[in-house]
């Protein structure tokens, strides 16, 4: 029997498009067309102002590193140690995630250095947005 | 709401604390009422409104033997306890229940008879968080900790303190889990758990349970135990992703839940004579003298480290030990506010000379819910 996998997501009629965009190579956020409020987790409502006019757009996978912890128990799917990370959107929302081609290290996981999101395929109907360190 | 005019007349943890395999996790809910009720002389039919998490109202009455007028089933993690004595203090100032027993019990360690808390892949926890590798609070909680400690510059060393200081304290308290003294080389040489957070700085898993009863500041003095009155109190929510909080060095629900108790309470800082928060982690009693208000931003690590929360310190902390090291069976709120009680009765094992007014603080979740209770031995 093949070793269990991450845990993976079970996308909902308000996330599909999120999910859609992962696949498609796109980060895809919120903006709330009533006060402008860019917003995540999804949902088909600004969580500002409650307006239902909202529109989905492509947001730039530009990042900082905000938080982090490294864990260093067994998870399915995971090496330990590796980080779980909180990345700050350029668009202000944050995100969690796993930041890949970097060390898992103190030294090498600086906050606030600057991210570029990448996309990984898990199965036919997920991919996972991580994010790597922005080149030059 | 106004305050003093509702007390606990009635407290009790289990009979045993640590590792009980051989009790399940409802008939722990229940060993530790059947000892809040003998703490004041009360039965079954005496108890009007049931308040518990984890186990719902309905298990905790029928098992019991308690026909209830009032429930409350809110389940918000470890704060859910104050949360449910704010909301027995409004019941019966409305007249909605007259003596109110709040259970809490959790076969944390040994996992008899205990309720699974699964994060279903469809909810917003299982899609934007759980597939980047957590496993639990362990994983989750400290996630801010390293944006706190680069903001205000506090160092791995005071952070350590907080596990060395509530040593200090669970070694004056027999029923605590861990009693020698460590330092902050123990700590900081313990196993990595979740850098920057390591052994030492999580919370203890083990079995337990405990209860409150609570009437009318009146009926209080017909009771063979000394009354603590409900001062103030204060709850509030934020999200349930650690990853969606407003900020990371703070936490919006204690900031909430805590100036709401204090201003009920209408009383300062100043006038506090002990301390109670809930330290699932170490960081947590950092943001909880800052949230509400005991130190300015970003000192509380020195505050910490420097001794004023210890044994013979301006603002005693944690007396019991904590999460850290008195016990933690996973939602640790009602410890806390068994300490509290036994602080303003004069009866704590590290008990606090004189002390007057206790500040009781809870976290649920990862920095998902807080509660705040003010207690006070003054009868209004």
């Amino acid at each position: 029997m093949p070793e269990p996998g991450r845990a993976l997501p079970q996308p909902t009629p308000e996330t599909q498009h999120f999910w859609a965009g992962t696949q498609a190579g796109e980060l895809r956020l919120q903006r709330c067309d009533a006060c402008g409020k860019v917003y995540f987790p999804p949902r088909p409502f600004c969580p500002a102002c409650a307006s239902r006019n909202v529109s989905v757009f492509k947001a730039s996978g530009k990042a900082i590193l905000d938080s982090y912890v490294i864990h260093h128990r067994r998870v399915p799917g995971f090496e330990p140690p590796y980080a779980i990370a909180v990345v700050k959107l350029a668009e202000g929302p944050r995100m969690m995630t796993n930041i890949v081609e970097c060390p898992q290290t103190p030294e090498a996981l600086v906050l606030d250095m600057k991210l570029d999101v990448v996309f990984e395929k898990q199965n036919d109907t997920i991919t996972l947005p991580f994010f790597r360190p922005a080149k030059g | 709401m106004p305050h003093n005019t509702v007390a606990v007349v009635g407290a009790a943890e289990t009979t045993k604390l640590g590792v009980i395999p051989d009790v399940s996790q409802i008939q722990l809910h229940a060993d530790a009422a059947l000892n809040a009720m003998a703490d004041c002389g009360l039965k079954p039919k005496d108890i009007d409104g049931v308040a518990t998490a984890g186990e719902t109202p309905v298990q905790i009455a029928h098992y019991l033997g308690i026909t209830p007028t009032w429930v409350d089933g809110t389940s918000v993690g470890g704060c859910s306890f104050m949360i449910h004595v704010r909301h027995a203090a409004a019941a019966i100032e409305a007249g909605l229940a007259k003596t109110i027993l709040v259970t809490h019990g959790e076969s944390g360690r040994s996992g008899i008879g205990r309720i699974p808390r699964p994060v279903p892949a469809s909810s917003l926890n299982g899609q934007f968080e759980q597939p980047f590798g957590p496993m639990g609070p362990p994983s989750l909680f400290p996630i801010p900790v390293l944006r706190y400690m680069k903001t205000y510059g506090v160092t791995h060393e005071q952070i350590a303190m907080v596990s060395v200081v509530q040593r200090e304290w669970a070694a004056k308290n027999p029923r605590a889990t861990f009693r020698d003294p460590i330092t902050v080389e123990d700590v900081l040489g313990s196993r990595m758990i979740a850098y920057p957070f390591r052994l030492l700085q999580c919370c203890l898993v083990t079995d337990g349970g405990g209860a409150l009863i609570l009437t009318s500041a009146d009926r209080a003095k017909d009771f063979p135990t000394k009354p603590v009155y409900i001062l103030g109190t204060g709850e509030s929510v934020e999200t349930p992703m650690v990853s969606q909080m407003e900020s990371f060095t703070s936490s919006r629900a204690f900031s909430v839940a805590g100036p709401t108790a204090f201003r009920e309470a209408g009383i300062a800082h100043k006038d506090v004579d002990h301390l109670m928060i809930y330290d699932a982690f170490a960081h947590l009693p950092l943001f909880g003298l800052e949230d509400l208000g005991f130190v300015p931003r970003g000192e509380a690590g020195r505050f910490i480290a420097e001794r004023n929360t210890a044994p013979g310190g301006t603002l005693p902390l944690n007396t019991n030990g904590g999460g850290l090291s008195y016990m933690h069976s996973g939602m640790y709120g009602m410890y806390a506010l068994q300490e509290s009680v036994r602080q303003m009765r004069g009866v704590a094992p590290a008990q606090i000379p004189g002390a007057k007014i206790s500040v009781c603080h809870g976290v649920g979740g990862m920095f998902a819910a807080s509660g705040t209770i003010i207690f006070s031995n003054q009868a209004p």
